[in-house]
């Protein structure tokens, strides 16, 4: 099994998303290195918007890859990094949508469209089964009532029928 | 009342559409600025060489400025860049420039030889430190300081006359008499 899967992975490993990190660009400390890299991933880069200043080889994503490693070698936790970003370029460099008032409808969104979706199969389920569209389908389905007139006919052809026995 | 719940649903479609159609105009690259009515970040530059008058921030204050971040490399600034000659002969407001990320220095002072110099101080970020410290996203980019020196207004991409007239001349004129 393993003679298969160990290329497969190898394959599949050797096509993984590719950093841009250059050589030069490197940390000496790998731990530091390392902790640039998780911080690099969650920054969108502003010049190819949908990659990470990790992935992107814009040289504006290269040069805040520095700044973020300037950062940490000053001593600054990762989310202090992250903040001196953010305060530059706003909420838009996090590629991880932060959760506050104004992006509540991002967050919450997907949850009130299924509750809604719940409740709207509901009512249609109870009202089909009970009464509402039911009876109001029969109201509008149902022949209007007879004229006198063909109340009379009616009745006449019935009696005519009982007499000549059970023609239906 | 019972059928109108059927337009629900090409209502929501017709909502979606204006949507959509409204966001295709929409310039993606363009990002809200988050630093508008905040104090230009501070630093200082050093300047082009042998051309003397170096930026830092704290030129920035005292009166209405412009800075613009350019580069040798940048195409749109070429395009932009005859109206900033015409707006620093006419005197109206001192443009500064950022000269952003220059392989050589030189390259900048061979493009202002060709292209004309429209600006007062020039600072060279090489790096980019500064340019970011502005949220700089690209070139060019023209940022309009009130004169205590707090950015008021970010224009990005190349000034055209239209912007200049229509965005840039009314707020300048508003800052001076009300800042």
């Amino acid at each position: 099994m393993t003679r298969f899967l160990l290329p497969i992975i190898a394959v599949m490993m050797a096509a993984s998303p590719v950093a841009a990190v250059q050589p030069d660009e490197m940390l000496a400390d790998p731990v530091m290195e390392l902790r640039a890299r998780e911080i690099s991933k969650e920054l969108r880069c502003v010049v190819c918007q949908n990659e990470s200043i990790d992935e992107s080889n814009a040289e504006l994503a290269r040069d805040l890859r520095l700044v973020v490693r300037d950062r940490l070698m000053q001593g600054d936790a990762d989310d202090q990094v992250i903040k001196y970003v953010v305060d530059r370029y706003g909420d838009y460099v996090l590629l991880r949508p932060p959760f506050k008032a104004s992006t509540y409808i991002l967050w919450f969104g997907p949850l009130l469209f299924a509750v809604l979706a719940v409740f709207g199969g509901w009512r249609f389920y109870k009202a089909r089964g009970g009464s509402a569209i039911a009876a109001t389908v029969a109201a509008e389905s149902a022949p209007p009532p007879l004229s006198a007139e063909e109340r009379r006919k009616l009745d006449k052809l019935l009696k005519d029928t009982d007499g000549a026995g059970d023609t239906a | 009342m019972k059928k109108l719940i059927y337009l629900v649903p090409i209502v929501v479609l017709a909502a979606l559409a204006v949507m959509f159609t409204v966001g295709l105009g929409r310039d993606p690259k363009t990002i809200p600025s988050v630093l508008i009515d905040r104090p230009v970040p501070s630093f200082a530059l050093e300047a082009l060489p042998d051309r003397g008058k170096p930026l830092s921030s704290t030129d920035l204050t005292g009166q209405v400025t412009l800075v613009n971040i350019f580069g040798s490399w940048c195409v749109a600034c070429i395009a932009e860049h005859p109206i900033l000659v015409n707006i620093s002969k006419t005197g109206e407001v001192p443009i500064h420039g950022i000269a952003w990320r220059e392989k050589d220095p030189r390259d900048a002072m061979r493009w202002l030889g060709r292209h004309g110099d429209p600006y007062d101080r020039v600072g060279h970020d090489a790096d980019s430190r500064v340019a970011i410290d502005f949220g700089v996203t690209g070139a060019p980019e023209t940022f309009v300081v009130d004169p205590k020196g707090v950015i008021r207004y970010k224009h990005i991409g190349p000034v055209t006359t239209e912007v200049w007239e229509n965005t840039l001349k009314p707020l300048i004129a508003q800052l001076r008499k009300s800042p």
